[in-house]
């Protein structure tokens, strides 16, 4: 049974669909990644899996069972988590705070998991007094990332991770974006930089228009000469 | 020396007993402001609302005070709390959730709190009638505490109530026991949270309506204890409302809205100036009275505003502050 | 974000056939006219007329809430304040000239006290700009407060001197003796004067400032009227305040109050028909582009708190204008008679009830709700005694004394409770503003 599948997905906000009949299977341990041109639905489908947005038609599974239009807070309950590209760590509260809510569900993890976390982050241990707005673009998306981690999710939604990064900084998440997938976690990311999240990637899916346009393994998608010249600027 | 001690009394004393209990209001609207982003206009006469459940209890069961040591509406207050508390989550569920279910813009909110208010004064009305009434009953007497200064000429000792030092506990109380909730109690971040982004709370497993709950038995809370401190240093006035509201507005809003510190400190900012512009600056000119220009000498009342104009304190320092800078002094994160 | 979403997909039920046949006005103004005539019928003429012209005043009022509320989004939590400064201004302007003091020294000193006001402010406006004259910036302000409070204290106590000289000489100062319109118009003038200064702070804010202040600002102009015995008499109180028309004396009640009928209406119709003018024209547009989608508007380069303060001091005109009518008619001048409750709240209830933004539902929820208003204060009692009768026959229960006033209190409840069910279940109102879509 696959971990998370999408069937036909149509939706979007206000009446108007941005989703036309999504499609996307990811199994457990995979990393799926999400590519297409600006206004394709990349990051809308991702809000559409995590219950931000209403589904309309079609249905999405979480170990074949039906999640869609279901609220956030219960996604989380059932093992899911979810970076938003933007305001994704509460500035006022410090780092530390920031990851205690991510297991604000699961109390009992807070220990355990905040250790985990430090380790994958180390530079996290350092400033956890210190409140999250204050950090740098990179670290926030640690703060984020780690949030999202402390619920021991089975998968992790990533909306743009590397959006306005440093080429540093960019690699560096790519790197932990595959060691927490190594960890047993499985990650549905959108990513701009398709090129490089394609070759972390073992499912792609090039969205166009809200919909499928081109799906296969990520290393089979990058040496797609076709793929190549309308989605990965030549 | 004794123009001193008056000053004392007249300043520091009032002005810290004003600004506790603007302090206590304030916290609860900057909460609400914070957590569900409307001005709640309802708050003094949850305030009021309050204060009658002490005196409904005080009234049921007179006399439990002698048995513990303490004035008997004090020993209600914590039961007042509760009422208070579980009266604002029932205003909420009854008439808040359903507009913002709708997702009506702010305003809409506010102008419901005012039907909200209304409805509370009708009701107090309706049933305490609106004359003042003492909440210290049946035999109880408020202690006054006179200190007489071990300084040789003074003569005036400094005067302080009973309900002044239970005021004072209480605030210093509550405001530790707000401290400690909001940043060692889960459900305290988790507030915190939600004020600074709701969106990503909700991401994040945290249950906004559980979020909202809470807010709401704080501020209810602290309203009851606002309330009775109010009408345990004066007496218990069913029409105070709106006089209320505008210090409390202010409080908030000089301290920036949905700072909880900082409704502490602009409820002290607005006690001491209303104390301070209703004070009469000629007495600490007496003693001096010898080597003064004659028509300052002379002059019999240089308080800034008389006491009947009070409510335009707050209000030139609502002004202002939204003129000079509407964030508040500590950065208010709703603007 | 979803706000607004949600908003513009509720808008399409808001829109109306371009030429459909108005019947739900035609049964509205139809029910409101049979619920007149039975008013009539029960309770006589010469006091049915006069709730007529009270309802006439409170339309006019609505109207200055319709356009600030419906058509702006402005919410204004003090029209009492308007309503008040309005009635102060009728009454200054038409009580017959105090000889007791005009005829003394007071006038003078009073001048010279506000002469040296208006000194004062431009030391301390001077003040303010002395940064020109290279004065660093904080010594600046500094000095320009130190100033400030000096002189205001230098300036405060003359003034209560001469204040208290008039109260004990000539009672108070009188008025000017000038037709009673006159103030109407001034007091319009003032009030949307005040509107500029409060819309000015607090319009380019969070819409909660603008009611906080608002509320604040009636408090206070209150205040300021209940407590300048020497302006105003305070709580004394002044009567009999003349009428623009002639008044009962000359042609009794029922004539007299149908000529001021008439004129209250006349004025409603000139304020109709400018509202409608100015609602569709590109102004109106703009005002409701700004209200539904402020981010829009101003990316289109509308300069959009300019626009929201004409919108705002229009509305506080024309509550004042409807406070120096009222206040007029009333013939008696009481600071403490204006209430939140009466002046404010139920002018809310008016507009939200009828429609806001629907100029022709505003003044049908006026007339309306105040109807409903008067027959309730009977109702109220006699609900209360039968209460009370029951308590006394079953329980033994003892009444408590100030019952009239307790009683009222039912009518805050019901009105509060009116104004949370209409925004829960008819946020439209009864005769809902029409949105015709542009373009």
């Amino acid at each position: 049974m696959p971990l998370l599948e999408a069937r036909d997905v149509y939706g979007g906000y206000g009446g108007m669909n941005i989703l036309n009949g999504v499609n996307m299977t990811i199994e457990a341990d995979e990393v799926g990644v999400i590519v297409g041109p600006n206004g394709a639905g990349k990051s809308t489908m991702l809000k559409a899996v995590f219950g931000l947005l209403t589904v309309s038609q079609g249905e999405i599974l979480l170990r074949g069972e039906p999640i869609h239009n279901l609220p956030p807070n219960k996604l989380v309950q059932k093992g899911m988590g979810f970076v938003p590209q933007e305001k994704n760590v509460f500035p006022s509260l410090t780092v530390k705070e920031n990851l205690e809510m991510g297991a604000f569900l699961k109390p009992g993890n807070v220990k355990r998991m905040l250790k985990k976390v430090y380790e994958f982050f180390p530079p996290l241990y350092d400033k956890r007094h210190q409140p999250a707005g204050e950090l740098s673009g990179g670290q926030r998306q640690m703060v984020a990332m780690g949030r999202a981690l402390m619920a021991e999710p089975e998968i992790l939604l990533l909306d743009e991770p590397t959006a306005g990064l440093s080429p540093l900084y960019m690699n560096e998440i790519f790197e932990r974006v595959k060691e927490i997938n190594a960890a047993g976690v499985g990650i549905l990311m959108v990513e701009q930089n398709a090129k490089q999240a394609l070759a972390i990637a073992d499912k792609g899916f090039v969205l166009a228009a809200g919909q499928n346009r081109f799906t296969d393994t990520g290393a089979a998608l990058l040496a797609d000469p076709e793929v190549a010249k309308s989605f990965l600027g030549g | 020396m004794n123009e001193l001690v008056f000053f004392i009394n007249n300043v520091l004393i009032a002005g810290s007993v004003s600004g506790s209990i603007y302090a206590i209001g304030a916290v609860g609207v900057t909460l609400v402001f914070s957590i569900m982003r409307f001005a709640h206009f309802a708050h003094a006469d949850m305030m009021t609302f309050g204060a009658f459940m002490v005196l409904l209890l005080t009234l049921a069961f007179p006399g439990v005070g002698g048995v513990v040591g303490l004035p008997t509406p004090v020993v209600m207050l914590p039961l007042a709390i509760a009422l208070t508390a579980l009266l604002a989550v029932g205003i909420d569920r009854a008439f808040y959730k359903p507009l913002r279910a709708h997702g009506v813009k702010p305003i809409v909110l506010v102008i419901g709190s005012l039907g909200v208010t209304l409805m509370l004064q009708g009701l107090i009305r309706l049933f305490a009638g609106t004359g003042a009434q003492n909440l210290y009953l049946a035999g109880e007497r408020k202690e006054i505490y006179r200190i007489a200064l071990p300084i040789e000429g003074v003569r005036a000792p400094i005067v302080i109530t009973e309900p002044q030092i239970i005021l004072f506990v209480l605030t210093v109380t509550a405001v530790v026991g707000l401290h400690l909730f909001l940043n060692r109690s889960r459900l305290g971040k988790a507030m915190r949270a939600m004020s600074d982004n709701p969106d990503l709370a909700r991401a994040s497993g945290i249950n906004t309506n559980t979020i909202v709950a809470v807010t709401w038995v704080i501020a209810g809370g602290l309203a009851a204890i606002a309330g009775t401190l109010l009408s345990l240093d004066v007496t218990f006035k069913p029409d105070l409302s709106f006089f209320l509201l505008l210090p409390i507005f202010a409080a908030a809003i000089v301290g920036g809205v949905g700072h909880p510190y900082g409704a502490i400190a602009g409820g002290f900012v607005v006690g001491f100036a209303e104390t301070l512009a209703v004070f009469n600056w000629s007495v600490l000119l007496r003693p001096f009275r010898d080597s003064l220009p004659e028509w300052l000498a002379q002059a019999g009342n240089l308080a800034f505003v008389g006491t009947e104009y009070k409510i335009v304190v707050p209000f030139f320092i609502l002004v202002a502050i939204l003129v000079w800078r509407p964030t508040g002094i500590f950065k208010g994160k709703v603007i | 974000m979803s706000t607004q979403q949600e908003h513009a997909s509720h808008r399409p039920d808001a829109v109306a056939a371009p030429s459909r046949f108005p019947l739900r006005e035609v049964v509205l103004f139809g029910a409101l006219l049979v619920a007149v005539l039975g008013v009539y019928a029960i309770m006589g003429i010469a006091y049915s007329t006069r709730m007529l012209v009270e309802a006439a005043c409170y339309a006019i009022l609505a109207l200055g809430l319709t356009i600030q509320w419906g058509y702006a989004g402005q919410f204004n939590a003090g029209v009492m304040g308007f309503v008040a400064l309005g009635g102060f201004c009728a009454m200054f302007f038409s009580v017959p000239v105090n000889d007791a003091f005009w005829g003394t020294e007071l006038p003078g000193e009073l001048g010279r006290v506000l002469l040296y006001l208006a000194a004062a402010v431009m030391l301390v406006f001077g003040a303010t700009r002395l940064d020109r004259l290279g004065v660093p910036r904080k010594l600046r302000t500094l000095i320009a407060i130190v100033l400030a409070v000096v002189l205001y204290l230098v300036v405060i106590s003359m003034l209560r001197e001469v204040t208290g000289e008039i109260e004990s000489r000539a009672g108070f100062i009188g008025g000017l003796g000038l037709p009673a319109w006159t103030g109407w118009i001034v007091g319009g003038a003032l009030a949307g004067g005040v509107g500029y200064l409060i819309g000015h702070i607090c319009l380019g804010l969070r819409s909660d400032y603008l009611a906080i202040a608002t509320l604040g600002i009636a408090e206070i102009i209150k205040a300021f009227l209940k407590n300048s015995d020497w302006l105003t008499r305070g709580t004394a109180t002044v009567s009999p305040l003349p009428w623009p028309t002639p008044g009962p004396s000359t042609l009794g009640f029922t004539l007299s109050r149908a000529l001021y009928l008439s004129l209250t209406a006349a004025m409603i119709a000139v304020i109709f028909f400018l509202l409608h003018r100015a609602y569709h024209a590109p102004w109106g547009r703009m005002i409701r582009a700004i209200r539904d989608n402020e981010v829009a508007a101003s990316a289109m380069g509308k300069d959009i708190n300019r626009r929201r303060l004409e919108i705002f001091v229009l509305g506080c005109i024309l509550m004042g204008i409807g406070g120096g009518a009222l206040t007029s008619f009333n013939s008696l001048f009481d600071p403490q008679g204006y209430l939140p409750l009466n002046h404010t709240f139920l002018v809310l209830v008016m507009v939200i009830l009828g429609g806001p933004g629907n100029n022709l539902g505003t003044i049908f929820g006026a007339v309306a709700v105040y109807i409903i208003w008067i027959m309730s204060e009977p109702l109220a009692l006699a609900l209360m005694n039968l209460a009370v009768w029951v308590g006394e026959g079953a329980f033994g229960w003892e009444a408590p004394s100030n019952l009239d006033s307790r009683a009222l209190q039912a009518r805050v409840f019901v009105i509060g409770l009116l104004i949370t069910l209409v925004l829960r279940f008819a946020p439209q109102g009864l005769l809902p503003e029409k949105v015709k879509h542009h373009g």
